[in-house]
């Protein structure tokens, strides 16, 4: 277990290498000057000195190499520098938009497993009924509707029916759980419903493989109420996979959470993103990237060790 | 409720069954997987359409008729008309083709790149297997949605942009699944037998190894063409895909479509009703698929 654990660590190093030196390639490839867009010209009258000395004041003028070294010694020290457009450290400005986005994913994989793993029993406990072909339908159709359109087609009728509009500040729930609850409860049922889902259609297909083993049958025999049998016997059993899928989806989630941002206005962590990368915000850009891979890599470590926990057969080498 | 078990089973092998007729596949297909038929149909109204699209409808899907902005749902225009008039119905017919597209380009190239490395990664193992593996992590790790971002600024916003930025994700979690069936193939006596009477490296990969895990990848090509479409009409939602004035339904839903609902909710509903349907269809014909090739999941 221990080496198991000691091997995993020392593979997280060269994944986020990998995708430090990624994501720092492909903001250099990417055309744009982020000294032009600060300056504010369309690159037609900006005098040549003012541009260079904008690039010695943001460390653009430095070699690629050394640039990159001074980021990573950086992110070693927990120091992921400051913002080249807003001249905010990027650790402040992440601050203000990751529990947001983390709330987020969080009570939305909870909507999904709450809705998904009773479904999902239900339909293999009763597979090829009219129950197993709603659930079905369902879930299939959540994998299907785009979840900006149901964003879209939820805020419609909000507004429309109820005079209701998106609150432009994000309030943390320790400040005012009514007021977070209002504006967090659509974005996570409509995220939650499209990850329900997902998860809905793996414990339906774990479950049914399960429910055809042997000792399944001896559980039958043994006139086991169908209940117990379901819930005991099968789910337990059925669970690595979904376990998986859940955490997966979650970790996806973490960086994934763009669109519905972009539906529901929210200032999370997507919009972040994808607004730094317009303003060729190379800081930002780069730890937004490390960190979400960070949260990935981390996330799918400890599923793999919830492993063992739900089957005690598993052994770590 | 209890369930009862007969006590007899009695079933012809899979060798000794009759080999049935393509025709006789199909009614067997359509009787024993309704769902799984429903969507095959979605799927084949859509090729249908995408392929007569020109001859379906009179309207012009990029020239508009400012006479007829925001015009409701009618016999002359089924779905209405958007801000610029043009004819809702023939946009999401001509739509329907991009998707297709979208899907079925990157969907193959994705699973095909990523079934290849995953091949390539097994058989040859040592180093290489060490090195690509590494590389899938990465990928795997990498937020999409800023490699989406990344190629629509170097390549620009245009379809086959969007094509690459789709399957490139796909590359690493096939290459996974395909490495690990690989993996357990390579040790099969069958692939010693032909290794033993000299076959060459490319033979035994090309004629041994990859026509035994075709299962695996026609399932996850399958499962992947809804969600490429879906991912093309979220790229081009949020304007890192097509670009105006392709009509691609993701496009159709992204900044006007919301801002004129209140007027012209069709504009919004559409659309998305269109992307819903292909991929609802693609992926009920997909789960049908799966079900009919993985045998643990058939009806003992």
């Amino acid at each position: 277990m221990r080496t198991y654990l000691a091997k995993r660590l020392l593979l997280i190093v060269p994944t986020l290498l990998g995708v430090a030196s990624l994501v720092f390639l492909i903001m250099r490839v990417i055309p744009g000057d982020v000294a032009l867009l600060i300056l504010g010209g369309d690159g037609g009258n900006i005098d040549q000195a003012q541009l260079v000395a904008m690039h010695r004041e943001l460390g653009l003028d430095q070699p690629l190499l050394v640039q990159f070294g001074t980021w990573l010694w950086g992110v070693l020290r927990f120091d992921f520098g400051t913002s080249l457009w807003t001249g905010q450290p990027v650790v402040e400005e992440l601050l203000i938009r990751l529990p947001l986005s983390l709330e987020l994913a969080f009570l939305a994989t909870g909507v999904s497993v709450l809705i998904a793993i009773p479904l999902g029993m239900l339909a293999a406990a009763r597979q090829d009924t009219w129950v197993d072909y709603v659930v079905r339908v369902i879930s299939i159709g959540g994998l299907a509707i785009p979840s900006f359109w149901v964003g879209i087609l939820v805020i419609l009728l909000l507004v429309i029916y109820f005079g209701w509009g998106p609150p432009l500040e994000f309030t943390p729930p320790w400040v005012d759980p009514w007021a977070n609850f209002q504006q967090m409860v659509w974005p996570v049922l409509t995220v939650g419903y499209r990850y329900a889902a997902v998860t809905t259609r793996m414990t339906r297909s774990t479950v049914l493989e399960v429910l055809r083993e042997d000792y399944i049958r001896t559980a039958w025999a043994k006139g086991l109420a169908e209940r117990v049998i379901v819930i005991r016997h099968a789910l337990k059993n059925a669970m690595l996979p979904v376990i998986t899928l859940i955490g997966t989806e979650f970790a996806f989630l973490i960086g994934g959470l763009v669109v519905t941002e972009t539906v529901f206005t929210l200032n999370g962590v997507g919009r972040f993103v994808v607004d730094a990368v317009a303003h060729r915000d190379y800081p930002v850009v780069q730890a937004l990237v490390f960190v979400i891979a960070f949260g990935f890599v981390i996330v799918n470590l400890l599923i793999d060790l919830t492993y063992a926990w739900f089957d005690p057969r598993i052994r770590y080498r | 409720m209890s369930v009862q078990y007969p006590l007899v089973q009695v079933r012809v092998s899979e060798p000794l069954a009759p080999r049935l007729t393509f025709a006789e596949e199909v009614v067997k297909f359509v009787r024993t997987k309704p769902l799984g038929a429903a969507g095959a149909l979605v799927v084949l109204a859509m090729l249908f359409v995408a392929v007569f699209v020109e001859a379906l409808t009179r309207y012009d899907p990029y020239q508009g008729d400012y006479a007829l902005q925001f015009a409701r749902p009618s016999a002359e225009h089924w779905f209405g008309t958007d801000e610029f008039g043009r004819d809702l119905l023939t946009r999401i017919m001509y739509g329907a083709r991009i998707a297709l597209f979208v899907g079925f380009t990157a969907s193959f190239a994705g699973c095909t790149l990523g079934a290849l490395l995953g091949v390539l990664s097994a058989y040859w193992g040592g180093t290489l297997d060490l090195l690509l593996e590494r590389l899938m992590d990465v990928l795997l790790a990498f937020p999409q949605l800023i490699l989406a971002l990344a190629i629509a600024s170097i390549l620009g916003p245009a379809v086959q942009n969007v094509v690459v930025a789709i399957a490139i994700p796909v590359i690493p979690r096939v290459a996974r699944v395909v490495r690990a069936t690989a993996l357990s193939v390579k040790e099969h006596q069958y692939v010693e037998a032909v290794q033993a009477l000299g076959a060459s490296r490319p033979r035994v990969v090309l004629r041994h190894i990859i026509p035994n895990i075709m299962a695996p990848y026609l399932i996850m090509l399958t499962a992947q063409l809804g969600a490429a479409i879906l991912a093309e009409a979220a790229l081009s939602y949020l304007g890192l895909g097509t670009a105006e004035p392709t009509p691609s339904w993701g496009l159709m839903l992204s900044g006007s479509a919301a801002s004129y609902a209140e007027k012209a909710p069709w504009i919004a509903l559409f659309p998305g009703i269109a992307i819903s349907l292909a991929v609802f269809g693609f992926n009920l014909f997909g789960d049908s698929l799966r079900d009919a090739l993985d045998p643990k999941l058939r009806r003992g």
